[in-house]
């Protein structure tokens, strides 16, 4: 038992904090969300220079060939700026799929010439749709692979505007068949479950960042001739936020772990995840913005940024309650009706 | 090496011994509370039976009656105690909390005098620290003790010392310096309560047992070389031990993954489908507090430390403990009332964890200044 991250993660993730903190700052969220494809092409070029895309994929196919205990980290920092790029999509679900189920589709994926993006039919509305350029789609029980120009897409509006979701029609072929039957059930189980933990992670980031702009707020803004942050009231809310967000993390990693071992278990622990981190990033977006006042309730203030992530990743891959209830049908006996 | 939370066949090893020993010498009657002065020499007998079999204290030093195992064998055995529905620790304020506390600060000649007979229950410490007046502002301590050549004179009060009424030693925060302010001038001492001029006064607790106890000084004589750390330096020390009650020591997770699956078990005997997201979430937390012990003392191992962190995990485990108690009672729906039922004495006393250790908020304030970096506010 050795739960601690090595400093090869460690580093890693420092060299990619560096980056993110330069190159996606709020601003260049805002330029995301009014960008056609809801990400820039030339940060997820330079993420893809860092091996951070490729992360997942074989070194043979132009990856790092490293597993989900090599990405947590990394997408815990994708949350910390509320990164509009696919690392979800396409790095922590989308190449691990292609690689277990059609590796010939890789190229280009660790370039990051080829966005990936995966539709299930537990979600309908496919993230990161708009700039995906090969869209893996589960439809009547198999999982089809198209090409971009090969589908309709009908834009449904996320509160979180860098998500891009959509609604995607596409003429089913025995050439788009990748897998079907029992191995398509299986992949579509453990997508489901790498989005739910990918959002997870996420979540922890963006936690993280929503804590810490409270608290530089409260050390700054001054009502009745003090810190806000000097209040019990305040200090405690956030205190609150911060116990949730640090006994959500270790789920997190564990999660990963299983993800990548396929331990029995792997459902219940990436439901774990699922839960505590939807949850501890709910309650930093409250604390954030009561915290906050009035302009944390503007468009102007960078907050919402990260408050709308969260509500629509706290949301995607089941809620809070849909895992605890799923980790419930797992340790408690169903009752008799 | 990188993450993995596998365990070794080492740590297996350990586990499976550990159990066989629990399974074959785990009293098989519940022992008398040791808050009855006849339970507290039942589970000093138990502390014996414990330590010849060298399961007393399995993280210390061979020398000092331990099996030099490293923290995360110290939690499987914390684990495995609990699932064997193991007695409750009756030594538990000296070996969680001034154990490690004398194995940093401690001479050589304290460590041996002191440790090996904590370990085999000869010596039964209490903590006296709270007063009357000093509870949460614990820098308001009062209670003197003022060097008289190779000795302290103490007098004052000392209040709430958990099994204070049967205990054989005190470790003490006196104020040895009365002119410095608060929380400089206090001093750490060991003091045998069988001294002239000790007198302990039982307090019966929520459950009508002499849980606590008072303890007043008068002129009581105590040799220096039971001060443990530099005079006028306490305070650093009392933080010491502060950090492991509250981050690591003091509640293992085996404790509340013991309380869990009997959650569960309750759940089974009498399901109440209102009731099921709350038996869950408990179980939950209990997982999440044993990923989250195994991650810090994960760290500790590779050369960290804990600091204002360990306020984090008070929260947790003293709210977690009330979730599961609290859920349970309700799981027994009007039998909740009923003196004697499987959960009663187990919710009165997890009420008390958001008090004891520094109460909650008094963590809240911690993590706020001390991990979020907010300003120190007036109270
Ligand atoms: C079961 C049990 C066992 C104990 N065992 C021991 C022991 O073995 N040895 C020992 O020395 N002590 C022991 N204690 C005492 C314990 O440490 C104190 O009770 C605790 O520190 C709180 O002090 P107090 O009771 O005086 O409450 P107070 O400090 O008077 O607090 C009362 C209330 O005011 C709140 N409050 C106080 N200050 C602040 C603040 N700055 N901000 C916000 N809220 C505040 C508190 O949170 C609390 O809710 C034990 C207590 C219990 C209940």
């Amino acid at each position: 038992m050795r739960f601690v991250f090595d400093e090869d993660a460690s580093a890693f993730r420092a060299a990619v904090r560096d980056l993110l903190d330069k190159e996606c700052g709020p601003a260049d969220v805002r330029a995301a969300w009014d960008s056609d494809a809801g990400f820039s092409a030339a940060r997820w070029k330079q993420l893809a220079e860092m091996g951070v895309v490729g992360l997942t994929i074989a070194e043979a196919d132009g990856g790092l060939g490293l597993d989900e205990t090599g990405l947590v980290l990394l997408l815990e920092e994708a949350g910390r700026v509320a990164l509009p790029e696919p690392l979800i999509e396409t790095t922590a679900v989308g190449a691990p799929l292609l690689q277990a189920l059609a590796p010939d589709r890789l190229a280009g994926v660790a370039s990051g010439d080829t966005v990936v993006t995966v539709g299930l039919s537990h979600c309908p509305a496919v993230s990161g749709a708009a700039g995906a350029d090969l869209l893996v789609l589960e439809r009547d029980g198999a999982l089809h692979a198209v090409a971009a120009p090969d589908v309709d897409l009908t834009p449904v509006e996320s509160v979180d505007h860098g998500r891009r979701l959509a609604r995607v029609d596409f003429a089913p072929a025995a050439a788009t068949v990748i897998a079907a039957g029992d191995e398509a059930r299986a992949a579509v189980a453990l997508a489901f479950d790498r989005y739910a933990w990918a959002s997870s992670a996420v979540l922890c980031g963006l936690a993280d960042r929503m804590l810490e702009l409270a608290a530089e707020y409260a050390k700054q803004r001054h009502q009745f001739g003090v810190p806000i942050g000097s209040f019990q009231a305040v200090k405690h809310k956030l205190a609150d936020a911060l116990v949730k967000l640090d006994f959500a993390r270790p789920v997190v990693h564990r999660a990963a772990f299983s993800i990548a071992r396929d331990d029995p278990d792997r459902a219940v622990h990436v439901s774990m995840a699922k839960a505590y981190a939807s949850e501890a990033a709910d309650l930093a977006a409250r604390a954030a913005l009561q915290v906050h006042g009035a302009i944390g309730y503007t468009w102007e203030h960078d907050l919402h940024l990260f408050m709308k992530k969260a509500w629509a990743l706290g949301a995607a891959w089941g809620d809070a309650a849909w895992h605890r209830r799923r980790v419930a049908d797992a340790v408690l006996p169903r009752l008799p009706r | 090496m990188a993450l993995d939370l596998t365990f070794t066949e080492d740590e297996e090893a350990f586990r499976a011994e550990a159990r066989v020993w629990l399974e074959a010498n785990v009293p098989a009657q519940p022992l008398a509370s040791f808050d009855t002065r006849e339970g507290f020499e039942q589970h000093r007998a138990w502390e014996r039976t414990l330590h010849d079999a060298g399961w007393a204290v399995v993280s210390w030093p061979v020398e000092y009656g331990g099996r030099g195992v490293n923290l995360v064998e110290w939690l499987i055995f914390e684990e495995e105690y609990y699932r064997a529905g193991a007695p409750g620790r009756v030594g538990q304020n000296g070996l969680f909390l001034l154990g490690p506390t004398l194995m940093d600060f401690g001479t050589p000649d304290q460590k041996a005098r002191f440790l090996p007979r904590m370990a085999r229950a000869d010596d039964i410490w209490c903590q006296g620290w709270s007063e009357p007046d000093a509870g949460s502002d614990l820098a308001g301590i009062r209670s003197r003790a003022q060097l008289d050549g190779d000795h302290y004179m103490l007098s004052g009060q000392k209040t709430w010392c958990s099994r204070g009424a049967f205990a054989d030693w005190m470790f003490g925060l006196f104020r040895t310096d009365p002119a410095a302010e608060r929380h400089r001038g206090l001093t750490m001492i060991l003091v045998p309560l069988d001294l002239p001029g000790v007198t302990v006064r039982p307090i019966a607790q929520l459950d009508g047992e002499t849980g606590f106890a008072e303890v007043f000084l008068e002129d009581v004589r105590v040799p220096v070389d039971q001060r443990l750390g530099e005079e006028h330096k306490g305070w650093n020390v009392a933080m010491a031990t502060a950090g492991f009650e509250r981050g690591v020591s003091l509640r293992s997770p085996g404790r509340f993954m013991a309380t869990a699956a009997r959650l569960i078990d309750q759940w089974r005997e009498r399901p109440d489908e209102t009731l099921r997201d709350d038996v869950v979430a408990g179980w939950m937390d209990a997982e999440a507090y044993r990923l989250h012990n195994y991650a810090t003392v994960s760290r500790l191992m590779a050369g960290g430390t804990i600091g204002a962190e360990s306020s984090v995990n008070k929260i947790f485990w003293s709210e977690m403990d009330l979730h599961l108690q609290s859920t349970a009672l309700r799981l027994l729906g009007q039998d909740a009332e009923v003196d004697g039922n499987r959960w009663l004495d187990g919710f009165l006393f997890a009420l008390s964890g958001p008090i004891y250790a520094g109460t909650n908020e008094v963590q809240r304030n911690v993590i706020a200044e001390r991990v979020l970096g907010l300003p120190r506010s007036a109270g």
